[in-house]
């Protein structure tokens, strides 16, 4: 008999149980705040012999990927976490992952990039790797961090990709909440052993992993014709499109297993009848609702679409839900620096050249830990709906333009 | 919120455990039957002795505020001398529960009337049932017991559950005398409001 278990966990307690679950058989990683516990909680399993798997501890965070990647080439299911600084660092290795087609599944407890040195939350380090090529899911609650870890692995292995679960830290990683923990049989049905393991490294059948590849087709010591790296390359990005199907199912299966659905690309909250939409990834998506409800209470059609899966991006999706209202607000906890939010700016893309497309006005918000009280939300939203230019195409210079993204709580000083 | 919620904010030292404190208050939350407990710390400089804050926040449905609390309905001070310069009267909704760990008289910690003050000598509790650690009596388990009894939100059975949760064997048993002992020294007697 399957049973499930609700039990008060952090973030990263619930990332470590995923892995676990999914019977990870090699960690490798290098302490960061705040991702450590995950990492800890797995390294004190393997000790135990509560998890049987191979943990390696190395000395970077580039090691720590290389590590995995080495391990998911010969087939193991490979696990890693990190945040910030030392994603950053790991960077040459993410790309390495995603062009290779390894299904590693990493936790990112997202945090704010130095300089200046900071330890708290927002957006900044995994929006940083968004075109690398890995799936990014972003989740809104501790259950949801437990239930999309599962998910990842099943996702990487069917579309042969990388996937990052990411999730806020502090406001997720180390906040305690109840969470859903299913049982090993339910886990074990949905995700089973990682398919026919490459082992390339065989005497019997040696083959070069990774070479240098030109740009241009060409033929192998048989005769074969085989793509370049150009073909390659679109390959890579055929499969991360697909991978949207993929999410969609993998959320679907789980679903129908354990009864919670987190609603696969996007999800949405009092959206049917909203004018006023409000947009945003992760805990803050969380907060919005909360945000929606107290402007439905003063008479504001407002509601929340939450964006769950970022790479490979919903666009279609997303339009569709943002079409025929009056305006949808962005709240990024990140920069594209030089430009605009990274979310607001592929929203907008998403919309060009649509019917009925809504003004699309972008608020960047909670870099670095800043508090964002629902107060301010509700504040954001009202100030917006006060100027007719905010999120008008080409708008003229304003208290908010579309050029001009609004910094929620800025203080007016803000050079010292 | 809506619906029945209260908002809960911590306030010690580092070293003084206000972190564990919070994360034993939600599970001892939820296994008291509250649907929706979040517990959160905020984090600045980590350094000993520097004055930390939690949020903890229980509700009959699940909590989607992660913001810090700024208005709370309870304050628990692990330090009384937090009082002068933690913060920790800031933002107090009239008629909130204020919780301090002091050997002082009510009178003399210098907190307005419209709030309720119940002062228990915590640090006497977890010295009394042994939680000393590196010579320094600890009172992160032991102040679920006034809050227990303050405010009335957790059962002692759900407290303790989340101790012997959270602390192995001998470690377990004497948290949870020393929240036993917190209880009982958390009387009607030293509430004043």
């Amino acid at each position: 008999m399957r049973t499930m278990t609700t039990t008060v966990m952090t973030g990263n307690e619930a990332a470590a149980t995923a892995a676990k679950l999914a019977r990870v058989q090699v960690v490798a990683a290098y302490p960061i705040t705040p991702q450590s516990p995950v990492v800890e909680t797995i390294s004190a399993w393997v000790e135990s012999g509560e998890l049987p798997a191979e943990f390696v501890a190395v000395e970077s965070e580039h090691s720590a990927l290389s590590v995995c990647i080495g391990a998911s080439t010969v087939g193991a299911r490979a696990f890693t976490a990190t945040s910030a600084n030392g994603l950053a660092y790991m960077t040459e290795q993410v790309w390495w992952a995603a062009g290779a087609r390894l299904p590693i599944v990493m936790c990112i407890a997202n945090r704010a990039m130095a300089a200046p040195w900071n330890v708290l939350n927002d957006q900044q380090d995994s929006m940083s790797v968004r075109d690398a090529g890995w799936v990014q899911l972003y989740c809104r609650d501790n259950s949801e961090i437990l239930d999309t870890t599962v998910q990842a692995f099943r996702i990487a292995e069917e579309c042969d990709l990388p996937v990052m679960v990411c999730y806020d830290g502090f406001l997720l990683s180390h906040t305690m909440m109840p969470v859903d923990v299913p049982d090993a049989a339910t886990v074990d049905a949905f995700l089973p052993p990682r398919p026919a393991p490459l082992q390339v490294v065989d005497p019997a059948d040696p083959r070069n992993v990774g070479p240098v590849v030109m740009a241009a087709p060409r033929a192998d010591a048989d005769g074969e014709p085989h793509g370049g790296y150009f073909e390659i390359r679109a390959d890579h990005q055929r499969a991360l499109l697909a991978a949207a199907e993929a999410v969609e199912r993998a959320n679907a299966d789980w679903a129908a297993a354990t009864g919670r659905d987190w609603g696969g690309l996007t999800w949405d909250y009092r959206l049917d009848d909203a004018d006023i939409v409000l947009v945003a990834a992760g805990s803050l998506a969380t907060q919005l609702t909360v945000a929606a409800d107290e402007l439905r209470d003063a008479r504001i059609a407002a509601g929340v679409l939450g964006i769950r899966c970022y790479r490979p991006f919903p666009a279609d999706e997303i339009a569709a839900r943002l079409a025929g209202r009056a305006l949808a607000i962005v709240f990024d906890k990140a920069m594209s620096y030089g430009y605009e939010g990274p979310i607001a700016g592929d929203i907008k893309t998403a919309l060009f050249g649509r019917e009925e497309a809504p003004r699309v006005h972008g608020v960047v918000c909670g870099l670095g830990g800043r508090d964002v009280p629902v107060s301010e939300l509700v504040d954001a939203v009202r100030r917006a709906m006060a100027t007719p230019t905010a999120g008008a195409p080409a708008a003229p210079s304003a208290a908010i333009d579309a050029a001009s993204t609004e910094w929620l709580g800025l203080a007016e000083k803000s050079v010292s | 919120m809506t619906g029945t919620s209260h908002e809960i904010r911590w306030h010690g030292r580092g070293g003084q455990g206000a972190v564990t404190s919070a994360k034993l208050l939600a599970d001892a939350a939820f296994r008291s039957g509250w649907a929706g407990v979040t517990s959160m710390p905020s984090f600045g400089a980590e350094r000993r002795g520097a004055p930390v804050t939690a949020s903890t926040r229980l509700a009959n449905e699940p909590v989607r505020v992660y913001s810090a609390v700024t208005e709370p309905d309870v304050a628990i001070v692990l330090d009384d001398s937090l009082l002068a310069v933690g913060g920790a009267l800031a933002g107090l909704k009239p008629g909130a529960t204020l919780i301090v760990n002091t050997v002082k008289p009510v009178p003399e910690l210098g907190v307005s009337s419209d709030t309720r003050v119940v002062a228990a000598d915590v640090t006497g509790a977890a010295e009394a049932a042994g939680v000393i650690v590196g010579g320094t009596p600890v009172v992160s388990a032991a102040i679920l017991g006034s809050v227990a009894k303050a405010t009335g939100l957790v059962t002692m059975e759900a407290v303790e559950a989340a101790i012997g949760a959270m602390f192995a064997g001998s470690a377990a048993a004497k948290n949870a005398e020393a929240a036993r002992i917190a209880y009982e020294c958390t009387s009607e007697g030293s509430i004043v409001g």
